[in-house]
């Protein structure tokens, strides 16, 4: 029987071999070094918040994977050996195989600043990053979050639920501008701090400074300014950990190198998940997919291309979603933090300020390009519609009742969007279509 | 475009304790008012008289009073005493006697043999009591929802002792059993607290109270308390706003306050929302014959009954799902979606728990059926066939299921595994509501294509105990039949994942994927 060895529990790997599982009886080992059974990446802000625990964050019973014949191994692997096809435990143990996948995921990025490794200076990734978090936000009095993305508004999250005050450094000129456009990135920048965070724009961290113990003390800005705290949280984004090929023939630039079939350049050596660069990027896609669902999608192909059936990877319309404290945002298709040419925007944003549509089209025909929402839940499947037909903004407007995915009984602002539209547009009457009323809203 | 103001915000007050000492002044009153509720357990004085006895008298039969005699001009200090003798008493001069009458006749001898302060000052002590702790118990728990901005208040829950089945969530459970013990089995123990009510009995019915009209007014009160701490923990959700009101609206009116208008003005009465089988004693001999004898409004009642139970509960469980009645009308789905709200997480997710609750939950529809079927040959055939056995398979039933496991069970679980033990493990009509909802209905919890991260919130605050992850991380809808429809999983999810709906039947499962979604 053919030993198929995946090394990362994530959701890449994992997908890998549940969708492999299902195709063949191939032999199935996962390696990780994190944990002992796979768990929600997503979900460990809400360990530490207390709205669950850990083995609440695990998707399946323990007792799934000897029923469905995956073997899990914990264990760091060191080497990779690919002309002999086997692997190197740091336990000093080594297993064959005849099919290897790399699913190791990131790490969190750390860029050379003075005191980056003093106790009580952390990321937050895995569980380890977890346990520790749990040590040092014992007795902290302020906590300084340095980086403006995903994972510093979860760290910040986080913190304050334990009551722990939060100063953020944020390089941009107002929060994850670098990936929002000006005016959503506005609306979180007034919401971050409305929950009474000591939000920094435009300001980088320069030094951290210890204490006579050696713990972190303070943190010094480029400023000059000196703010104590005894937490610093470094979330200044993640990159590929590709520690296990770095002596092993496995070609790696940023990530492990893979082709759209997830191949690396040794045969029966396949790299997937945030660990891979994919050297043949599609359109505006980075090389780099760091995404739960791009693992998920990643897994899913790779396994069939694992059973024989090589299955080119098929990114489709791209999406997001996230959730800044208390609003949520989803994205789909191609929203540009500054407008590019040959593209133009409607944007609505609600009288509280904490909900807005942004859709982006192309300012010829109309297609949509992408839409941002915050505030608001539409559907995912409608939009990949809307995307892939390349309807008109005017279409999309009309239509929007369709993809309205908020809780029954909500407030609707459907018609808003396009008494809006009118008005921008003077010469336009668009009339809303399939308008949930009283009567649709009982018996639809 | 205006730039931006980043203006310095005071770094450090957020969702500090905004409302810390409101929290704390209100628990100490919660807290006091509670201890001389259940003081009224150990203290009080009673007086047999000629004239306390004759007040039992519409309770208590002639005889059985007659035989009380001895003890007239008796005084005690000591409930335990009291109790003793008037059994001791009633045993001598009948030695027959059952537990269930002894009870009867120890519960009305010694409420209305009731002196001291509880009798002396009632009023006093019912707002000492019950309205202190009303009062205090608001101060406590709703102030918190509004030290941050609206939004899911989850944090710290698993480390509450309270929520997370500590010494304090233990200590809930255990007074909610004890209650319910005294209540169904041992009322006569509490009468004072039954005391306590009588003002509010006489105002509103123009009778004494008794230990179920205590029980309701405590029931009410409990939904409408925790019902205002759900309107302000949900105020961000309108879904769940609207809800709270429904469920309150059904309990104060379906099924306090229009009962007791009916008892108040003796004509037939009923709870107007409570449909057969969850009403099990609905096709008793007794049942039938108070309603349909009780004249043309009795049998306005009836028929409503059969109308609801046999037309309206499959209808509106097909166009809306079970959740109609479990989480927006129903008294135990009531009580569950406020007073449970808390503990609502602590439901097993497991398949293994899955596979108990399909037997339990179907053992006890059967249960019902048979029960139901036995008392509706009685009635129709005078007794004949079954004759003695449906009344014991009736006291079974109630004591078992009605008592047991509804109320005991039922309600004292909450700290220990979830708010809807009853309704997943046990409730008859939740399986008939559920078997409608899983075949034939055009409800569903929609999965927004691949947008789930497999946190596991919907799965942890699901109260029924189904993993909705295991659906929506495949991208599958929810279709099952224990879903309440309660909505927790769609607000607490951070991916804006999941939605209630209704729609056409076809495709409801949504099993067909594109690869995007898995």
């Amino acid at each position: 029987m053919e030993h198929l060895v995946i090394i990362g529990n994530g959701i890449t790997g994992i997908t890998t071999a549940r969708h492999v599982r299902k195709i063949s009886d191939k032999r199935i080992t996962i390696i990780s070094a994190e944990s002992d059974h796979f768990y929600s990446r997503p979900a460990l802000m809400y360990i530490f918040m207390g709205h669950m625990r850990y083995p609440d964050t695990k998707p399946y019973e323990d007792w799934f994977w000897e029923k469905n014949k995956i073997e899990l191994l914990r264990g760091l692997v060191t080497e990779i050996d690919s002309d002999n096809k086997t692997l190197s435990l740091a336990d000093g143990s080594k297993i064959m195989y005849d099919q290897l996948v790399i699913a190791t995921g990131s790490k969190s990025n750390k860029f050379g600043w003075p005191g980056q490794d003093l106790p009580g200076v952390q990321g937050l990734y895995s569980l380890q990053d977890l346990e520790l978090l749990e040590k040092n936000s014992v007795g902290a009095k302020r906590a300084v979050i340095v980086g403006g993305g995903l994972i510093g508004i979860e760290l910040v999250e986080m913190l304050l639920s334990r009551k722990i005050p939060v100063t953020m450094l944020v390089r941009e000129k107002s929060y994850w501008d670098n990936i929002l456009p000006q005016r959503e990135s506005k609306l979180i920048t007034r919401h971050i701090l409305e929950h009474g965070i000591d939000l920094r724009c435009e300001t980088n961290l320069k030094e951290i400074i210890a204490d006579p113990d050696g713990r972190v003390c303070a943190v010094k800005t480029e400023n000059g300014e000196e703010i104590s705290c005894e937490i610093v949280g470094l979330t200044p984004g993640v990159a590929p950990n590709i520690e296990v090929v770095k002596n092993s023939q496995i070609a790696a630039g940023r990530g492990i190198l893979v082709n759209d079939f997830f191949e690396t350049n040794i045969p029966d050596v396949y790299a997937a998940g945030d660990c891979a660069e994919i050297v043949t990027p599609e359109g505006e896609r980075n090389k780099i997919e760091q995404l739960w669902y791009t693992g998920r999608m990643h897994g899913k192909a790779l396994a069939k291309t694992i059973c024989g059936e090589r299955t080119i990877y098929e990114r489709g319309i791209w999406f997001n979603s996230a959730k800044f404290l208390d609003i949520e945002y989803q994205t789909y298709g191609f929203v540009s933090n500054v407008p590019r040419k040959g593209e133009s925007s409607f944007y609505w944003e609600h009288a509280e300020g904490r909900m807005c549509l942004h859709l982006v089209y192309n300012a010829q025909n109309h297609a949509l390009v992408g839409v941002n929402i915050f505030g608001i839940r539409m559907r995912h499947t409608v939009f990949e519609k809307w995307l892939t037909e390349k309807r008109t903004l005017e279409y999309v407007l009309e239509h929007l009742c369709e993809a309205n995915f908020d809780p029954e009984f909500f407030a609707e602002f459907e018609s808003e969007f396009v008494a809006q539209y009118n008005t921008q547009f003077p010469g336009q009457k668009l009339r809303l279509q399939g308008k949930r009323g009283l009567f649709n809203k009982i018996f639809a | 475009m205006t730039p931006i103001q980043i203006t310095k915000s005071t770094p450090g007050n957020h969702e500090n304790n905004r409302f810390g000492a409101v929290k704390s002044g209100g628990l100490i009153l919660f807290l006091i008012g509670m201890v001389i509720f259940l003081s009224t357990l150990f203290r009080g004085d009673f007086k047999i008289t000629q004239q306390s006895l004759q007040q039992s008298g519409n309770k208590v039969s002639t005889a059985r009073l007659q035989n009380l005699q001895p003890l007239v001009g008796k005084f005690y200090t000591s409930k335990k005493r009291a109790l003793a003798e008037i059994r001791n008493t009633l045993r001598e001069a009948e030695p027959q006697i059952d537990a269930y009458n002894l009870g009867v006749a120890q519960f009305w001898v010694l409420k209305n043999a009731a002196a001291g302060v509880f009798k002396d000052q009632t009023v006093l002590y019912f707002f000492l009591s019950i309205i202190l702790a009303i009062v205090g118990g608001l101060l406590y728990i709703i102030p918190q929802f509004y030290e941050g901005l609206p939004g899911i208040k989850h944090n710290n829950i698993w480390f509450s002792s309270a929520m997370a089945r500590g010494a304090i969530g233990i200590t809930i459970g255990t007074l909610f059993i004890a209650f319910y013990i005294l209540l169904y089995w041992f009322p006569q123990y509490i009468v004072n607290m039954v005391l306590l009510v009588d003002p509010v009995s006489y105002f509103i019915r123009n009778m004494p109270a008794d230990q179920w009209f205590l029980y309701g007014f405590l029931y009410t009160l409990t939904i409408i308390v925790m019902g205002l701490r759900m309107l302000a923990k949900y105020r961000h959700s309108r879904y769940h706003i609207i809800r709270t009101f429904s469920i309150i609206f059904f309990q104060l009116i379906f099924a306090f306050l229009l009962p007791s208008l009916l008892e108040r003005l003796s004509m037939p009465s009923m709870d107007l929302k409570n449909a057969w089988p969850l009403n099990y004693y609905f096709f008793t001999d007794w049942n039938i014959n108070s309603l349909w004898g009780g004249g043309s409004f009795g049998q306005f009642l009836f028929i409503w009954g059969i109308i609801l139970s046999f037309a309206g509960v499959p209808l509106l469980t097909y166009f809306y799902g079970k959740r109609w009645y479990c989480s927006w009308v129903c008294g135990c789905g009531g009580l569950a979606e406020t007073l449970g709200d808390p503990f609502r997480h602590l439901s097993d997710k497991s398949l293994r728990a899955w596979k108990v609750e399909r037997i339990t939950i179907y053992s006890v529809l059967v249960f019902a059926l048979v029960m139901t079927f036995m008392q509706v040959v009685n009635y129709t055939s005078n007794g004949d066939i079954f004759g003695n056995y449906t009344w014991r398979v009736n006291q079974a039933y109630s004591f078992f299921i009605g008592a047991a496991f509804a109320g005991v069970v039922g309600t004292g679980f909450y700290p220990f595994m979830g708010n809807r033990v009853w309704c997943r493990f046990g409730c008859p009509l939740a399986a008939i509501l559920g078997i409608v909802q899983r075949f034939k209905s055009r409800f569903r919890i929609t999965t927004n294509g691949g947008q789930c991260i497999s946190c596991g919130n919907c799965s942890t605050y699901c109260e029924m105990g189904i993993d909705v992850r295991a659906y929506a991380q495949r991208g599958e809808n929810i279709v099952r039949a224990s879903c309440v429809g309660c909505g927790v999983c769609a607000a607490v999810c951070p991916r804006g994942v999941l939605r209630l709906e209704n729609g056409p039947a076809g495709n409801r499962f949504n099993l067909i994927k594109s690869d995007a979604i898995n």
